[in-house]
């Protein structure tokens, strides 16, 4: 039997995949435009992504003061409905790394750097499923909008 | 036809698709006695019709051919000038095949579109400026992209397109752009 501690690297790999190319459908059906801050990207990602490939809208929160680490909250998780506990021995399985994975991958295809990660788990015992995602610094923009 | 070309560029500015005038162009050829009942003229180096029109045969459109054999510009094949030879009626009958002019570089007449979106991809269409809708058909070609492209699992992303869902779906969709739009004299 393998060890679940290493699959779970796997589970952000394979969200991170989905993301990239989730991220082009998202914006074809959506209609967003550019946003401005990182709050607000968080905002859309809550309201109009997760609600149009999952069907539930998280709230928002901020945990830090300088702007750049948010929480998203799930008090409802389609992807373990059906899931009454974890297998035993797989207590460490995190597979809703996958959405962590999703979320990474659709901010970097419209260059933004971004931490992901599962900080709370429903699963696990915590009483809400929550998503962090922490903004890294701004990948460099493309000069073509300098004017000179 | 009036959208003549779509190009697809990824990120790195490689094109990865290209689709040009993808529709035939509505050729008619016809038996014409002396004389001809409709009006030719000389322009830009091509003879076009001025006036008149039968079966298909639109102001506009170029001759293409004389009695099967290519025209080139404004001379036949042999040499002739074609005015001259249609304006003699030892020539005649005489069968002429007529369509929209082929597409040069130095068409005043052309408009590019381009949505860039926000990662990065580049979709760019050349149509005709009388061309209605160009924006929603830009948007649809994102969605086809979205849909046929990256949801094919054997489609590596920035790398050329080759799916034909992706093919036939964008094929559809400007057919599709072209009958709903145009609102200059058709084809």
């Amino acid at each position: 039997m393998s060890r679940p501690a290493h699959r779970r690297p796997a589970y952000h790999k394979i969200g991170y995949g989905i993301g990239t190319r989730l991220v082009e459908d998202f914006l074809a059906r959506s209609c967003v435009g550019r946003c401005h801050s990182y709050s607000e990207i968080t905002d859309i990602i809550a309201q109009v992504a997760f609600k149009m490939y999952l069907g539930i809208t998280p709230s928002v929160t901020c945990n830090n003061s300088s702007r750049n680490e948010f929480s998203l909250i799930l008090d409802k998780n389609p992807l373990v409905e059906f899931v009454e506990e974890l297998p035993a021995g797989r207590s460490s399985l995190c597979y809703c790394n996958l959405l962590c994975g999703i979320i990474r991958g659709a901010l970097e295809m419209v260059h933004l750097a971004a931490d992901v990660t599962f900080l709370q788990d429903r699963l696990k015992g915590d009483s809400v499923t929550e998503i962090g995602i922490t903004f890294l610094k701004k990948r460099e923009e493309k000069k073509y909008r300098r004017k000179k | 036809m009036a959208i003549f070309s779509v190009y697809v560029v990824n990120k790195a500015g490689g094109l990865i698709y290209q689709l040009d005038s993808y529709a035939p162009r509505a050729e008619a050829e016809k038996t014409f006695s002396y004389p001809l009942d409709l009006l030719l003229k000389l322009h830009d180096e091509r003879v076009l019709v001025a006036f008149g029109q039968r079966d298909g045969i639109r102001v506009g459109h170029a001759v293409l051919a004389i009695n099967g054999m290519d025209v080139n510009g404004r001379y036949t094949a042999d040499g002739k000038e074609v005015l001259e030879y249609l304006g003699n009626p030892a020539n005649y009958p005489v069968s002429i095949r007529f369509g929209r002019p082929r597409l040069t570089s130095n068409e005043k007449l052309m408009l590019a579109s381009m949505f860039h979106t926000l990662t990065g991809i580049k979709f760019v269409v050349l149509a005709d400026p009388r061309q209605a809708g160009i924006d929603s058909l830009l948007r649809k070609i994102y969605e086809i992209y979205s849909d046929f492209a990256l949801k094919n699992p054997f489609y590596s992303l920035e790398m050329p397109i080759r799916c034909e869902l992706f093919d036939q779906n964008l094929k559809l969709a400007l057919e599709v752009a072209e009958k709903a739009g145009t609102f200059g004299p058709g084809s």
